[in-house]
């Protein structure tokens, strides 16, 4: 559906897209997810026409678009502000792509009748888009862009000016409808839990790169890189020194000092140092030695904070590795982690990620 | 607390004395400025040929001010100068605004000031300039010279207002119309003019006003067919006053205050 082939944008001395190849198929609900500046928006702007790549091509339902003007091309976009126009009514808004497209009066009127319901705008078509909440304008910016039926959806953080709860129930509707109209979306945001969320896949950028491209979970549980395992949930890094091979698995020495064994299979090549990406979740706490784990060690509790559902936990090694944890706020038959306890931790070997060095 | 100390005691009295003098300042200041209008109005309805006793009231002056020939054909001059000048305006300083605002230029800085520098330039340096142009280019003085003369000096005023509109304009605005499959002349003409309407008519206004009211531009590029009102009026009031000529400014001054609260709406309408 969507090919990006080795495109770079520069402004000035800063690159914003780094060389970035990429390939969406047709249906899919892709995000592109990255801090601000990481070229996401960039990347976007290409693909709707707005900005057009130094080098490198783009190619839409097989057809080279790299220059061509953003208003022929068969994808449409959801702004951020929403853009709507402000002296057009919600149906007037709706019609614009279909106008433009000088869709017969009779047609025009019942495709924008479906698109309102299919976002559930039905007796707001005479409002102007000042008289709406920002949760109806966000749909009529949708409804807008859906109803020419483009190739491809593009949608540059069209939640953020939504609060928290909306925006979660907005990210349960697009997915749902992304899904009936079997259309192919590309959604661009900052937010890591949106994307882990919504999409089929996730592009995680950093500084115009693309640093992973994979399904969510395999994003989640199996970072590529440093960055990706920082920028998707919490990760302890730590900073690991190859000591030995032991069969299967290396031996290897932690900042801090604790050592561990990792997977052989998960190492970086020839390198002798690495990080090590642990999830604060999958350190295990216990009072007695942890069965299954194959590293165990002792540790003591430094902080403990409260979260509701979870606490969350540091941890020192005897060896002086200090650890996040969060453990499950559990019922009162457990009693809970304390500043100061000693304690037993165990890492699984196959929780372990090791990411190259930076 | 302890016995407070005196000068607390003093500083309301002095804040009041300091209200007093301001509010007073502010009555000088409006009586100083709306006094000679209210006179003049007022003397526009007295039956006496001076401006000097009341005699009583009539509508005597108005009557003669729209039989007098040469008053009526300056104000038709004046209409057709003004009209022909505001729109020309409209459609240079929205157009210049909007390129301006939207494309980069090399120098663009430059000529945004070189476009503001005529808003304040002596008129009477622009009317001789103009005249010098003219004759130059060889174009007789008329109603064409007065229509470029007008509209040289009037189209700043619309280029300002429709950029600080377009300041406050979402630039995703014109992406999403073209994103929609509008061209960049049909994003401009259903998306971008009607977004600036407001700024447009306030604009509009103010070079239909500026037009009608200049004096020393047009004795510099008019000739003798295509004479303006405020030329005519400075001629008569040379001779003499003529309450006449009050009944004429009454009129003006009702048209003015009308069309500033109307464009004043209009900004409150398009801040909402």
């Amino acid at each position: 559906m969507i090919t990006i082939r080795n495109v770079t944008r520069r402004f000035g001395d800063f690159v914003a897209v780094n060389d970035v190849s990429l390939e969406v198929k047709a249906g899919e609900f892709i995000t592109l997810l990255g801090p601000s500046g990481c070229g996401k928006t960039t990347l976007l702007r290409m693909l709707s026409g707005f900005e057009s790549p130094d080098s490198g091509e783009i190619w839409i339902e097989g057809r080279d678009v790299t220059r061509l003007a953003p208003y022929r091309r068969n994808v449409n976009q959801v702004f951020q502000s929403y853009a709507l126009f402000p002296h057009m009514t919600v149906r007037e808004n709706i019609a614009f792509g279909l106008r433009m497209q000088k869709v017969p009066a009779d047609e025009m009127r019942r495709r924008v009748a479906e698109a309102m319901d299919l976002v559930a705008l039905g007796g707001y078509e005479d409002r102007l888009p000042h008289q709406l909440s920002g949760g109806q304008r966000q749909r009529v910016a949708l409804a807008r862009a859906i109803v020419p039926r483009p190739a491809v959806l593009l949608l540059d953080e069209p939640l953020s000016a939504l609060d928290a709860k909306l925006r979660h129930q907005m990210q349960v509707e697009l997915k749902r409808l992304q899904k009936r109209l079997g259309m192919t979306f590309v959604f661009v945001t900052h937010d890591q839990e949106e994307a882990l969320t919504m999409s089929d896949r996730i592009a995680v950028f950093n500084r115009g790169r693309l640093e992973q491209l994979g399904p969510a979970t395999e994003i989640y549980h199996r970072p590529g890189t440093a960055f990706v395992a920082d920028f998707l949930g919490d990760a302890n890094l730590l900073e690991a020194e190859w000591l030995a091979a032991e069969g299967d698995n290396v031996r290897v020495r932690l900042r801090g000092g604790l050592e561990i064994a990792v997977a052989r299979a998960a190492w970086p090549g020839a390198a002798t140092r690495a990080v090590v990406s642990v999830r604060p979740e999958k350190v295990c706490i216990a009072r007695e030695p942890v069965a299954g784990a194959e590293n165990g060690f002792q540790a003591t509790i430094t902080e403990e904070i409260f979260q509701g559902a979870l606490d969350r936990l540091v941890v020192r090694t005897d060896a002086g590795t200090t650890f996040s944890v969060v453990v499950a706020n559990e019922s009162a038959m457990m009693e809970a982690f304390h500043e100061g306890e000693r304690v037993w931790c165990g890492l699984h070997i196959d929780d372990l990620v090791v990411v190259p060095a930076a | 607390m302890p016995a407070a100390n005196p000068t607390t005691h003093r500083r309301p009295s002095g804040l009041k004395l300091l209200q007093w003098g301001l509010g007073a300042w502010t009555a000088a200041v409006f009586v100083f400025l709306y006094l000679p209008i209210l006179v003049l109005v007022a003397y526009s309805f007295n039956t006496s040929r001076l401006n000097v006793v009341w005699e009583g009231f009539t509508f005597r002056w108005y009557g003669e001010l729209f039989g007098h020939g040469p008053l009526i054909k300056t104000l038709k001059n004046s209409l057709i100068i003004a009209t022909l000048s505001t729109v020309f305006a409209v459609i240079i300083g929205t157009a210049g605004a909007w390129l301006l605002h939207r494309y980069r230029y090399r120098f663009a800085r430059a000529i945004q000031t070189l476009i503001f520098i005529p808003m304040v330039m002596p008129e009477i340096v622009m009317g001789i300039s103009l005249l010098v142009f003219f004759t130059t280019v060889q174009l007789d003085l008329g109603f064409v010279t007065a229509v470029i003369a007008h509209t040289t000096f009037c189209f700043p005023f619309v280029m300002l207002a429709v950029q600080a509109r377009l300041q406050g304009l979402d630039p995703a605005m014109e992406e999403a119309a073209l994103d929609l499959g509008a061209s960049p002349w049909q994003a401009f003409w259903l998306v971008i003019v009607p977004c600036l309407r407001p700024a447009i008519i306030s604009g509009a206004l103010m070079a239909f006003t500026l037009s009608m009211d200049e004096l020393i531009i047009s004795i510099f590029t008019t000739d003798p067919a295509s004479r303006t009102l405020p030329m005519q009026v400075f001629g008569m009031a040379k001779v003499g006053l003529n309450p006449m000529l009050n009944a004429l400014s009454a009129l003006f001054v009702l048209i003015t205050i009308a069309s500033v609260l109307f464009s004043e709406h209009l900004r409150r309408l398009a801040s909402r």
